[in-house]
């Protein structure tokens, strides 16, 4: 019975020898390999095949196998490394992770992937390895018919040299074979010299004879004799009962401690130097780490984001009780302050991941993708080591997949009409990740044709989704593609369009609180931006008042906050207000009107000018009251509660145990007299349904 | 006293698995990562036997018992190969750098800890 934490082990060791061999793989690719690039594969894959034999993954065992085996020969230098042998080692390593996943979900493996795959690997080694490949192991066949017969056996060995050095001692075999049976023992110590001082510590000088009795067979005995029969001229022989047992003389000289040879040579042998082994250039040190049930870190987390509600608590009353500022309890207060944003953060980094994982099976996505369509595409990884939370990690999967699929069928164009706009006939898709100002910020970039808006409206039109006469903007256009049941591909390729869209992407990442930007030129490609918050229970949030009421507007949308100037401001129409800010105009948008509540004051230079990034609407001025605090606020969803409100994305409790709403200045901003407000508003809906 | 294992292998899963079978058989274990860490730990841990992995990064299992073998202390200590290959060409390998046994992976632990119990007399 293998215990199950061990299990789980070899599975997150997989998941690292599998990076490890996809790094080297690629290195390969790329002509950075050295004889140790190849040796590390060559050690992840026999890695996983040595502890994968533990749990008796055989599926997963025989595939390794063959693979090493081929690495083996790579290693040896009787296989060149082509291109052919390494489209087929990749290929290998996609089905080697495969295998692990079915092992792990206890699946049987695909073998229509599988076969393939291994007689390709197959096709790089000669008939001999048929042979090789055998896995047998020798099993002891008992024969239990028969009323037992016992006999006894008698012993005899010699050890040679190479007996002791290799650490081998006399007394334990003998121990070994007394916990067999009744021994006798006889040492033949005719071989010893008188001068015991000439004696040298790896001769063999003694031989032994050993009776043992009441023995079925000798198989027991070959057992004991397993490692060292060729090293002390072992003979075993049956006594049969007519034969003369006197024949043995028979004296027990079993010791009662066995001699401790080494301890021995610590005596006699000079020290020899130690040699000190420098650190080699790719010694890699392998990270100590320490496993807990993220149950614990989701209540760590829980009790963090209680903590950061309590220091507002605090914070407010402390400053309600108007203290002198000399008071020491304004310096301790910004101590506590501190101190609960480092616990915070030092939690968050807990469930932090990298998204190296993620982006390596990537790798593997656009290498499908690129043989499906017959297109030449190379990935790109930057920012690996980027760090985001785990769950995070584990939901992007899916919505990356698709865009970086999406990218490939319909972004990067086939060589030839590649070659015709004078582009490298391989396309480059960037696969970026970076953070910025408490955002991840995760990017897909492709060198393709760039996004065919013509085309994009043509098919929101014909599906319903615009008016044929709308004025759509650039960005407008762009953000159909993430309407409910939008597909510009003709004909739905197997490939990138498996009956959902780009709205299931959009789904994905808004319910992780993200969001997703689109921009794109004509001929040059297409760039996917999410955003995503560093952290999903907590956030910066800017404290603004408006209409009364204290609302929280996120700081990661934030660009700018403004005090106009009268000159700066501009008005069309009767309720349309732009904003003039370093050469271009933005519009304002009232946020007290969108929420019906009275503003302060009708002239926008007694307000301030909150410049935020949106998704459709690009940059938007909104208009408050007045900003009172900028602090973390703890994100707690009101849909249980009140279902969807349309612009406000939850609440927190501030310090003074009021609740203030959470704008959501994607919803606020969305023009409301818009084609597009009806779109949106569904696929809010639909978002907000997925949550 | 219970006797004390130097367990070497770069791979986590098999250190866990050996870990926990000698232990429980009432053994005391130390683990090393890779030969250099193995050789290194070898040094002060008065092991009554060793057990390594043949391929492993910065040394492999034939540089460890190399080391052990020609080194000052503890040199004549039982060392065990765990390997994947049955191979007898392998084995002599082993046996030539000096190994006293080799024990074939997947191991059965019984089999593991009566080889152990009777190169040590534990």
């Amino acid at each position: 019975m293998i215990d199950s934490a061990i299990l789980e082990a070899f599975f997150e060791e997989c998941e690292d020898l599998l990076v490890a061999l996809s790094d080297g793989l690629a290195d390969m690719r790329d002509g950075n390999a050295d004889s140790e690039t190849v040796n590390a594969v060559f050690r992840s894959v026999h890695s996983i095949k040595g502890a994968a034999g533990a749990f008796n993954l055989d599926e997963l065992v025989g595939f390794a196998h063959t693979f090493e085996t081929v690495l083996d020969e790579l290693r040896a230098n009787r296989l060149s490394t082509d291109d052919t042998l390494l489209r087929v080692l990749q290929r290998a390593g996609d089905i080697l992770a495969d295998l692990v996943d079915a092992a792990r979900d206890q699946v049987p493996a695909d073998r229509a992937q599988v076969d393939p795959a291994l007689s390709e690997l197959q096709s790089f080694l000669g008939t001999s390895v048929a042979e090789e490949e055998e896995f047998v192991f020798e099993a002891l066949t008992l024969s239990i018919d028969g009323p037992e017969r016992l006999g006894s056996y008698l012993i005899q060995f010699q050890p040679g040299r190479a007996f002791y050095a290799t650490g081998n001692d006399p007394a334990l075999l003998i121990s070994a074979l007394q916990d067999l049976g009744p021994v006798q023992v006889h040492a033949e110590t005719s071989g010893l010299t008188d001068d015991l001082t000439s004696l040298q510590w790896d001769e063999g000088y003694l031989t032994w004879k050993v009776e043992l009795a009441d023995q079925k067979n000798d198989l027991a005995i070959r057992d004991v004799f397993q490692f060292v029969d060729d090293l002390c001229d072992l003979q075993v022989t049956e006594i049969f009962d007519n034969a003369p047992a006197a024949q043995i003389d028979v004296t027990a000289v079993l010791p009662e401690t066995p001699p401790e040879i080494g301890t021995l040579l610590g005596q006699t042998e000079e020290p020899a130097t130690i040699k000190a082994d420098k650190p080699e250039k790719n010694q890699k040190r392998t990270a100590s780490t320490l496993r807990v049930d993220p149950e614990r870190v989701d209540r760590l987390i829980n009790a963090v984001g209680e903590l950061i509600i309590n220091q507002s608590v605090i914070s407010q009353r402390i400053a309600e009780a108007q203290l002198p500022n000399s008071s020491e309890l304004h310096g301790d207060l910004d101590d506590y302050k501190l101190l609960a944003r480092e616990i915070q953060e030092g939690v968050m980094a807990i469930r932090a991941q990298p998204v190296k994982p993620l982006f390596q099976r990537m790798l593997r996505i656009a290498r499908e993708a690129a043989e499906a369509t017959g297109k030449y595409v190379d990935l790109v990884t930057e920012g690996e080591a980027t760090e985001v939370d785990k769950i995070v990690v584990e939901r992007l999967a899916d919505p990356l997949t698709h865009m970086i699929r999406n990218a490939i069928d319909h972004g990067i164009e086939t060589s030839a009409i590649r070659a015709e706009s004078g582009k490298p006939s391989t396309g480059t898709l960037r696969l970026t990740a970076s953070q910025r100002s408490g955002s991840i910020v995760i990017e897909i970039i492709d060198d393709g044709a760039g996004l065919n808006r013509a085309r994009i409206k043509e098919t929101a039109v014909t599906k319903g989704l615009v008016a044929a006469d709308a004025l759509l903007s650039e960005q407008e256009i762009d953000h159909l593609l993430f309407a409910p049941g939008f597909s510009t591909a003709k004909e739905v390729t197997n490939l990138s369009g498996r009956g959902v869209g780009m709205d299931v992407v959009k789904t994905a990442i808004t319910a992780l609180g993200g969001r997703v930007a689109i921009s794109s030129v004509k001929g040059k490609g297409t760039t996917f931006s999410i955003t995503l918050p560093l952290t999903l229970a907590v956030m910066d949030g800017m404290i603004i008042h408006v209409g009364g009421q204290t609302m929280v507007v996120p700081i990661a949308s934030i660009l700018e906050t403004i005090r106009p100037a009268k000159a700066d401001l501009s008005q069309i129409g009767l309720h349309n207000h732009l904003l003039r800010i370093r050469g271009e105009y933005v519009p304002i948008i009232d946020l007290a009107e969108r929420l019906g509540v009275s503003p302060c004051s009708d002239a926008l230079t007694d307000r301030v000018l909150l410049l935020i990034q949106t998704e459709v609407a690009g940059q938007c001025a909104l208009a408050v009251d007045d900003i009172l605090d900028q602090r973390q606020v703890v994100v707690k969803s009101m849909q249980g509660s009140y279902g969807e409100i349309a612009g406000i994305s939850g609440a927190t409790i501030l310090g003074d145990g009021k609740i203030a709403l959470i704008i959501d200045p994607d919803a606020i901003s969305a023009p409301p007299t818009s084609d597009l407000k009806s779109h949106l508003q569904t696929q809010r809906d639909f978002a907000h349904a997925a949550t | 006293m219970s006797a004390h294992i130097l367990a070497i292998d770069d791979s986590r899963t098999i250190r866990a698995l050996l870990t926990s079978t000698l232990e429980a058989a009432g053994f005391a274990v130390t683990t090393a990562v890779d030969g250099v860490d193995g050789v290194e730990k070898f040094q002060s841990a008065n092991a009554d036997l060793v057990i390594t992995d043949l391929n492993m990064p910065n040394k492999d299992g034939f540089g460890v018992i190399n080391d052990i073998r020609s080194g000052a202390v503890n040199r004549a200590v039982p060392v065990l190969v765990l390997t994947t290959e049955s191979g007898a060409a392998l084995k002599n390998r082993a046996r030539q750098a000096g190994a006293t046994g080799w024990i074939v992976k997947p191991f059965d632990d019984d089999a593991l800890v009566s080889v152990i119990k009777r190169l040590t007399g534990a």
